[in-house]
């Protein structure tokens, strides 16, 4: 009798066990993030633990992949009809993905303080048509990076206004033999050379498109190639530049091997005060160069969002986690490699202490950000551009030819 | 060599006498049919749909497409992109799976002499082969970066080089560079395979050839040779195919760059399909490389039966 109730005990204690975990109803989020720029891996896991823990029922499982593998993989996952709850999406594309239906439209899920409290230009990111496909997380555009030791060998007082003040500080730094190639970009057949060709096509007060047709083959699109061109010619760039990415571009720089680099703001702190970086405490960093009588300064929209998959079946889950992933709070406590959305943010101490340079050229910069192209088949246009970029710096083809069969090539 | 491989497993009587023609038949049938079965649901039913999607403008999520003929064939063959693409992809096969038979070949014959450390250098051969593609292809990429790459370094410590250079940068060094890297993975695969040939060279012919005064050159046209063609033709045909559909190696080193002189005809698939989300052309564009392996495969398939008939 008493062996048979050990028994039974024994069995309700074994049911209780097992199905303990259940009573949670616990929630698995699928996320996808990328490794590269911005948020470190590390930055993104504790957020979300942060989130986990305050959240005992929903776990998050995160994936990273490297910026070139994002808009793919998230592509491919929805056709297969499985996979990701909430995705990490770049600024250009919104618009393919509004209309493929792999984003949900979140538009009724913001709040009135949200709208307000989330800089303007922020919401430019996930925005297409009027409606919101998700909230803005990553707030980037590409700065003028600058050696000051170098820059003080060479007698250069103040850093450059112009692109034009830019190759000439580049020239005297050269010719003073303190290095080879002083300018470093990240030029590879890639997303990157766009971002910095967009960069100068806003400089330079051109335009990609005009009423859905390319027009970046004359006026400031043309100027903005030709100053690439030209620099990659005359030496004042670091010619590997086109095989660069945008880590490739760091690590020139906080090797010293670069005077000038355009980046994100992550390479802010990672060259100012990285263990690795041989520059540490040496970094400037001001907006993104003008060009006299078109523009102050010139800046991309590298902004990213975060979104909801419309094939998730935790929506009001996935809504909650990118909440918090771009709650102020959050934001502000992880400042070092990715500016916030929030508006406020950008005078509270706790954000900008130590990096007062990096938020004074963010205030000039982000409100300069100029988008690139908005249309559902903005991958096809972008390979295309990438391509006759490439061209053109190889001396394949003439600016103005290379710009014009990217424009037949690009599908528009 | 015809009588001697006949006569290696003779049909004995008892299993002429038990099993009929037709239950052979019907039982091997049986046998396959799993297989069968599998491949259909993995292999066949996909093809279907491909050559079905092919012909509509379907896009990779959404919706299923509408019928537009041949339209999508027309458009792909007659693209800049397409011919340059099969330029390149042409131009990496023909050159690395060649590098790949000499090198693998040579590489063969060197493991098959008798000298100190011999299993050692064998067991090694299988390393670059045995390495996932996508490994290989990070090594060669930092093996050859322009900054601090190992190649750079190299050469001008020798004096070959003044300056550090962009190899994957330059149209002229890119694909050579990303044949080399291929090769290097390759030929291990080659080697293994000639190798094993060797071993089946009967000793008392090499011997007699040594006896009756032929050289080296000789010696491997005429004794050697004969035994190697057949093998090297399954190695030849599994490389050139495996190089025609190169995909991963260069879109880790060069994603198809600079300017897309490294194209090659998977990436333009993958880029219309799956980044463009054009699923109905590029299946079509699928189908054509689909195609022209297939093409390659038949042929080097009646020549491998030919050579196999003459070397017996």
């Amino acid at each position: 009798m008493l062996k048979s109730m050990k028994k039974t005990l024994l069995y309700a204690a074994l049911v209780a066990a097992v199905s303990a975990p259940h009573a949670f109803a616990e929630t698995t989020l699928n996320a996808l993030f990328m490794a590269q720029a911005a948020y470190s891996e590390a930055d993104v896991r504790a957020m979300t633990d942060a989130f986990t823990k305050a959240n005992p029922d929903i776990k998050v499982n995160l994936e990273f992949v490297p910026y070139e593998g994002l808009h793919d993989k998230t592509v491919l996952a929805q056709g297969s009809g499985s996979g990701y709850d909430v995705v990490l999406f770049d600024v250009i594309w919104p618009a393919e993905y509004a209309t493929n239906n792999v984003l949900v439209d979140v538009t009724g899920r913001v709040t009135d303080e949200m709208k307000k409290g989330v800089l303007p230009g922020a919401w430019t990111t996930v925005n297409y048509d009027g409606k919101s496909y998700g909230m803005p997380w990553i707030l980037d555009t590409k700065y003028l990076f600058y050696n000051k030791e170098i820059l003080e060998k060479a007698g250069i007082k103040t850093p450059p206004k112009t692109w034009e003040e830019l190759s000439e500080q580049a020239k005297i730094i050269k010719d003073k033999g303190l290095l080879a190639t002083p300018i470093a970009w990240s030029w590879a057949q890639a997303e990157a050379v766009i971002c910095d060709y967009t960069t100068l096509v806003s400089a330079y007060g051109g335009e990609f498109l005009k009423d859905g047709k390319p027009a970046f083959g004359e006026g400031g699109g043309l100027d903005a190639l030709k100053y690439m061109a030209d620099s990659y010619k005359s030496g004042l760039t670091n010619p590997n530049s086109k095989e660069f990415l945008e880590e490739d571009v760091r690590n020139v720089f906080q090797n010293g091997e670069a005077a000038f680099a355009l980046n994100w703001t992550y390479m802010y702190n990672m060259a100012n005060s990285g263990k690795d970086s041989k520059v540490a405490g040496k970094v400037g960093i001001v907006p993104a160069p003008g060009v006299e009588g078109k523009s102050e300064v010139s800046a991309v929209n590298g902004s990213m969002g975060l979104g909801i998959t419309s094939t998730s079946q935790h929506q009001e889950e996935a809504w909650k986690y990118i909440v918090h992933m771009t709650s102020q709070e959050t934001q502000n406590a992880y400042a070092k490699l990715s500016l916030p959305i929030w508006a406020s943010s950008y005078e509270d101490p706790a954000v900008t202490a130590g990096q007062e340079e990096l938020i004074a050229a963010a205030k000039l910069g982000l409100a300069a950000m100029y988008p690139r192209p908005t249309t559902p088949k903005y991958q096809e246009l972008s390979t295309a551009l990438q391509q006759g970029i490439q061209e053109a710096l190889l001396d394949q083809a003439t600016p103005e030819d290379a710009l014009k069969s990217a424009a037949e090539n690009s599908g528009l | 060599m015809a009588s001697a491989t006949r006569t290696v497993l003779p049909p004995t009587s008892d299993e002429e006498d038990v099993m009929s023609s037709t239950w052979m038949t019907t039982r091997a049938w049986l046998l396959m049919l799993p297989l069968l079965i599998i491949m259909t649901a993995v292999i066949g039913w996909p093809m279907i749909d491909t050559v079905r999607l092919s012909f509509t403008d379907a896009k990779l999520v959404g919706t299923g497409g509408a019928f537009v003929g041949f339209d999508n064939y027309v458009k792909m063959l007659s693209s800049n992109n397409f011919q340059r693409a099969l330029f390149a992809t042409t131009w990496f096969a023909v050159i690395s799976v060649t590098a790949e038979m000499v090198i693998g070949v040579l590489a063969a014959l060197l493991l098959n002499q008798q000298f100190y450390g011999r299993a050692v250098l064998r067991a090694l051969l299988i390393l670059p082969w045995a390495l996932p593609t996508v490994v290989n292809a990070t090594l060669w990429r930092l093996i050859y970066n322009p900054e601090y790459g190992a190649l750079n370094s190299a050469l001008t410590q020798i004096g070959l080089l003044d300056s550090y250079r962009s190899w994957l940068g330059e149209p002229g060094t890119a694909m050579t560079a990303l044949i080399v890297a291929d090769c290097w993975k390759n030929f291990p695969l080659v080697a293994l395979i000639a190798l094993a040939a060797l071993q089946a060279v009967p000793r008392d012919i090499t011997a007699a050839s040594l006896v009756d005064g032929a050289g080296p050159f000789a010696r491997f046209r005429f004794v050697i040779l004969p035994y190697l063609a057949g093998p090297l033709m399954v190695a030849l045909v599994l490389r050139t195919i495996e190089a025609f559909k190169v995909f991963d190696i260069i879109w880790v080193m060069t994603r198809g760059g600079p300017a897309n002189s490294t194209r090659t005809l998977s990436i333009l698939v993958y880029q219309e399909a799956f980044s463009f989300q054009r699923a109905g052309s590029g299946a079509s564009l699928a189908l054509v490389v689909t195609l022209i392996v297939t093409v390659l495969a038949v042929g080097y398939g009646m020549l491998v039966r030919r050579t196999a008939g003459s070397a017996a």
